[in-house]
């Protein structure tokens, strides 16, 4: 297959294309026009981009392909569109382009999108958005819905966009930029332990899918595979990968999280009055 | 709009496809699964055992069982299509001319027409023979979300093919209907077909 055919979707999907290709424009757009004293640094724009280009090309290449006809690719599949590539666009902390847009808006926009705000903020709260990062993995991945998933293209980008979009949420409230201290972001503890909290369920089910004796998800066995590769060894890695990887990934929230917790310590040490008035 | 405000529309929308999706319940109770709604209705261009191309509408007022395989397929093509064969004598006599099975082979560079022709007429009458340019055949599977990929070839040229494994069925109206899985017997399979034919057929 020539290089082309690797790059260009399997499953052309319009809204897809056009939602990447809107977020990174007004990312760039957004970029070049805010006052520079706000913009982000070569690392955070990087950082952004990479996390959009990895969903898009999971979504949008020949990946995709692989995706649906193979339980372990479905499942790195994603693990980008959950974990990785949401971490690494909050990371990035493009707060301030959402900020520079919403400055722009008009207060009538304003009114059409406080309905969104509302939703936003229920969607945020700890305990729903935890129960919707891990009931949606469980959800997609419960034999009977996974079946008519993989079956109905209709179902499937509902299913590839819900992942997303709740990656993106979910990251974003546990890597929010903003103090704890000084908004009314969530606490560094509380975050801590929404990581830990959502590692536990995944790995249980990513250890029942590789102890499985039998067939669990049997709709790669009936729509046959990418190529031929044993059912078994198909389904231990594709439980591994849901095992394994989002727990390292929670480890590495908890460092990031702990690390800012530590850095915030350091600074409000160092903005107290110190009797010695030494500086480091 | 902001960046952020778009996948949040979307949010909504999804909640309420989830809630949506999640009430469905299954009104008929078939031993094959229902498969209504999942998947687009039954079109193709392909080329039958004579060498000319064949469509859904040859077929069309029939039930068709689609079926993806190989002539030298070891175990489980001659075993399906046998046991399709099987459950369709099984169905009442005035119901048996209904259903047509459609065998694609999705292994056009060993099976020709002709090898085909010859391998469906093991199978009985209401058989037809399918297959066409790879290109063809990808595009047939991908519509309804099956694949096919082959081995790499042993020292005298033969190679493993994967295929879909299930049976998909549609109504003379050439809707999806059911998705026979491998492991169904005979009987079940004769049991959904005759359902399905009797709704057809108010007779």
């Amino acid at each position: 297959m020539s290089a082309a055919g690797y790059l260009l979707p399997y499953d052309f999907s319009p809204l897809t294309v056009f939602s990447f290709a809107a977020m990174l424009g007004l990312y760039s757009i957004g970029l070049l026009r805010m006052p520079a004293a706000d913009r982000p640094g070569p690392v955070r724009i990087v950082t952004f981009v990479l996390g959009v280009m990895l969903c898009y090309a999971v979504m949008q290449t020949r990946f995709d392909y692989y995706s649906q006809y193979m339980f372990f690719v479905h499942r790195g599949q994603h693990l980008i569109l959950h974990h990785l590539g949401p971490l690494l666009i909050a990371l990035s902390n493009p707060l301030p382009i959402v900020r520079y847009w919403y400055g722009l808006a008009g207060p009538g926009s304003r009114r059409l999108l406080a309905p969104l705000g509302w939703l936003y903020r229920l969607l945020q709260q700890p305990a729903i958005a935890a129960f919707l990062f891990v009931g949606l993995i469980f959800f997609w991945l419960w034999p009977p819905i996974h079946f008519d998933a993989m079956l109905s293209r209709q179902l499937y980008w509902l299913m590839n966009w819900s992942m997303l979009l709740d990656g993106l949420l979910f990251w974003w409230l546990i890597l929010d930029s903003r103090s704890p201290a000084v908004s009314n972001a969530l606490g560094y503890g509380k975050r801590i332990l929404l990581l830990a909290l959502v590692a536990i369920p995944q790995m249980i089910l990513g250890a029942w899918i590789v102890f499985s004796r039998g067939m669990v998800y049997d709709v790669y066995e009936v729509c046959g595979r990418a190529w031929p590769m044993p059912p078994e060894t198909d389904q231990l890695l594709g439980g591994l990968l849901t095992w394994i990887p989002p727990a390292m990934m929670s480890i590495v929230g908890i460092l990031i999280i702990l690390r800012r917790a530590m850095h915030a310590d350091g600074a409000r040490a160092q903005s107290q009055p110190l009797a010695e008035g030494s500086a480091p | 709009m902001t960046p952020m405000n778009l996948p949040l529309a979307r949010v909504a929308i999804v909640l309420l496809s989830l809630a949506l999706t999640g009430c469905l319940g299954d009104a008929e109770n078939w031993h094959g699964k229902d498969i209504s709604g999942l998947m687009p209705e039954l079109a193709f261009t392909l080329t039958g055992t004579s060498g000319k191309p064949v469509t859904e509408a040859d077929s069309s007022g029939q039930i068709r069982l689609v079926y993806f395989g190989f002539t030298s397929c070891p175990d489980v093509c001659p075993a399906t299509l046998s046991s399709l064969r099987t459950a369709i004598k099984k169905m009442p006599d005035n119901l048996q001319d209904e259903v047509t099975t459609l065998f694609v082979s999705v292994d056009p560079n060993r099976d020709t027409p002709e090898r085909i022709g010859s391998y469906v007429q093991f199978f009985g009458e209401g058989i037809v023979g399918l297959t066409g340019e790879e290109a063809a055949l990808r595009t047939f599977a991908k519509r309804y979300r099956t694949t096919f990929g082959y081995d790499q070839p042993d020292a005298e040229g033969n190679y493993q093919v994967s295929h879909s494994a299930a049976v998909y069925v549609f109504d003379g109206d050439g809707e999806a209907r059911l998705l026979l899985r491998p492991g169904l017997s005979a009987q079940q399979i004769s049991e959904d077909l005759t359902t399905l034919a009797a709704e057809s057929s108010p007779s």
